[in-house]
């Protein structure tokens, strides 16, 4: 496959970007997005020219931390991927590709593709976590009782990888799937019920803080979402906030 | 408790459901115009000169319209500021539906027709009854209904407005129940009326306008 590529150049967070666009040949349709863009930093690097820079980790989807937007959609056109398991079968010969960073002021650019996203860190440290003491004594999970249900929702919310797909496709560039995710997770088990109230109220505070939007229920971010994350997670979210709140 | 992302949207969930309220009551008693022109003038009547309408009800609402308003604008410009630098693709259309990534246009579409609703009922209403001071009348109404539209211009802008209403239902309705953190069981059911109620009551306001200007 012969492809022109088009990607947003921008030498480090202060610099004013640009889009450049390159030509590339003999790309295999069975490499993956990532491949195909170290194969282009390879001719890049041979050329004498500043490889392009973009995050990757595990390549296996799991790490969530590529984090390109290809052709208008995060992590590209396939479904319940993310961009290292997105495949260039998923192009054509000849396909004008534009690869361009996730864009949010709460994800400045660092270079390039690559994208600062500590304020999901800095959310998680608000309240994202089960106080539990650790000395040794710690009992097993399985020790206590949960409904079935309760545990495979907890879970579904738990594979939130917090690669930012949500922000980067919400038009409002809303973290409220990832946060909704975060929460979720432990409001649904008995060992998060305890800091419930004190977890949701910090969270959404510090997503306020960062600088996100607000949610308008598009749905674009579970559609976009590489884990399938529900909107019912928001729903439970705006819930507990609600009743925590009025809590105190 | 106001200023958090949440609370906002639950704020505007809350005056857009006492507007949907609001909507149905207008609906039933305009659509009673077709049917009995007696009963549209005793309802009017009502309404116009019931104390608790004109001295609670309506300030509330007019209050709500002005909320829902003011809170849309302020939640699209902080959306707006919330990513500066703009995407040079982006694929809006691959993962959520328009009416719900154009509420603030449907919104400004159904805004700009209060203006014009006001400017046709409410202002020589309010004028009638509290400026110039003219006697009670409890037959004028639905000649006053009918008199509006005579103008075919007039009756296509309504029915051009009552489609972008329907757009902005279409989403606000059930995305108001998600907002306040209602997303279970009952939420296909939820959805479904949603779809039945956005087309009918504006189709039906359409109809009505419609209506009088073949028979008027």
């Amino acid at each position: 496959m012969n492809l022109k590529l088009k990607i947003w150049r921008q030498a480090n967070a202060e610099a004013k970007g640009k889009t450049i666009t390159y030509s590339i040949s003999d790309i295999s349709p069975d490499m993956s997005f990532l491949e195909m863009m170290d194969m282009h930093n390879e001719q890049l690097i041979q050329q004498g020219e500043d490889p392009v820079a973009f995050d990757h980790d595990c390549r296996e989807g799991i790490c969530g931390m590529c984090s390109m937007f290809i052709n208008g959609e995060a992590h590209g056109p396939d479904r319940l991927v993310t961009t290292c398991q997105l495949h260039m079968r998923k192009f054509k010969d000849g396909d004008t590709i534009t690869i361009e960073p996730f864009r949010a002021n709460a994800f400045p650019v660092i270079k390039d593709l690559a994208v600062d996203r500590s304020a999901f860190d800095r959310i998680q440290q608000a309240g994202g976590f089960v106080s539990v003491n650790t000395s040794g004594n710690t009992q097993d999970a399985n020790a206590i009782p949960i409904d079935k249900h309760d545990a495979d929702k907890a879970f579904d919310a738990a594979t939130c990888i917090g690669c930012g797909a949500c922000v980067a496709s919400c038009k409002n560039a809303s973290a409220m799937l990832f946060v909704s995710a975060k929460v979720s997770q432990y409001a649904l088990l008995p060992q998060g019920k305890v800091e419930a109230t004190d977890r949701v109220l910090n969270m959404v505070n510090q997503m306020d803080e960062e600088g996100f939007g607000n949610c308008t229920n598009t749905g674009a971010c579970e559609v976009e979402c590489p884990k399938g994350i529900s909107l019912e997670n928001i729903a439970r979210m705006n819930r507990a906030y609600l009743t925590a709140s009025l809590k105190g | 408790m106001i200023t958090t992302t949440i609370a906002r949207k639950l704020a505007m969930a809350l005056s857009g459901l006492f507007l949907i309220l609001f909507l149905g009551q207008h609906f039933t008693i305009n659509m009673t115009s077709v049917f009995s022109e007696k009963t549209f003038n005793f309802l009017s009547h009502f309404m116009g000169n019931n104390l608790v309408v004109q001295f609670i009800l309506q300030p509330l609402l007019i209050l709500g319209v002005v909320f829902h308003f003011v809170m849309g604008f302020v939640l699209e410009i902080k959306n707006t500021r919330s990513r500066s630098v703009k995407y040079q693709s982006y694929k809006g259309s691959a993962n959520a539906s328009w009416v719900s990534r154009n509420m603030i246009i449907s919104g400004i579409v159904v805004l700009s027709f209060l203006g014009l609703h006001f400017y046709d009922f409410w202002v020589p209403e309010i004028n009638y009854k509290y400026i110039e001071f003219l006697p009670q009348d409890p037959d004028r109404y639905y000649g006053e209904l009918v008199h509006k539209f005579h103008s075919p211009f007039r009756v296509a802008i309504y029915a051009l407005s009552f489609v972008f209403l329907s757009l902005h239902l279409f989403h606000g309705f059930s995305s108001s129940f998600q907002s306040m953190g209602l997303n279970n069981k009952y939420t296909r059911g939820i959805k479904l009326f949603t779809v039945a109620f956005s087309l009918v009551i504006p189709a039906g306001f359409i109809f009505i306008a419609i209506f009088h200007h073949q028979n008027g």
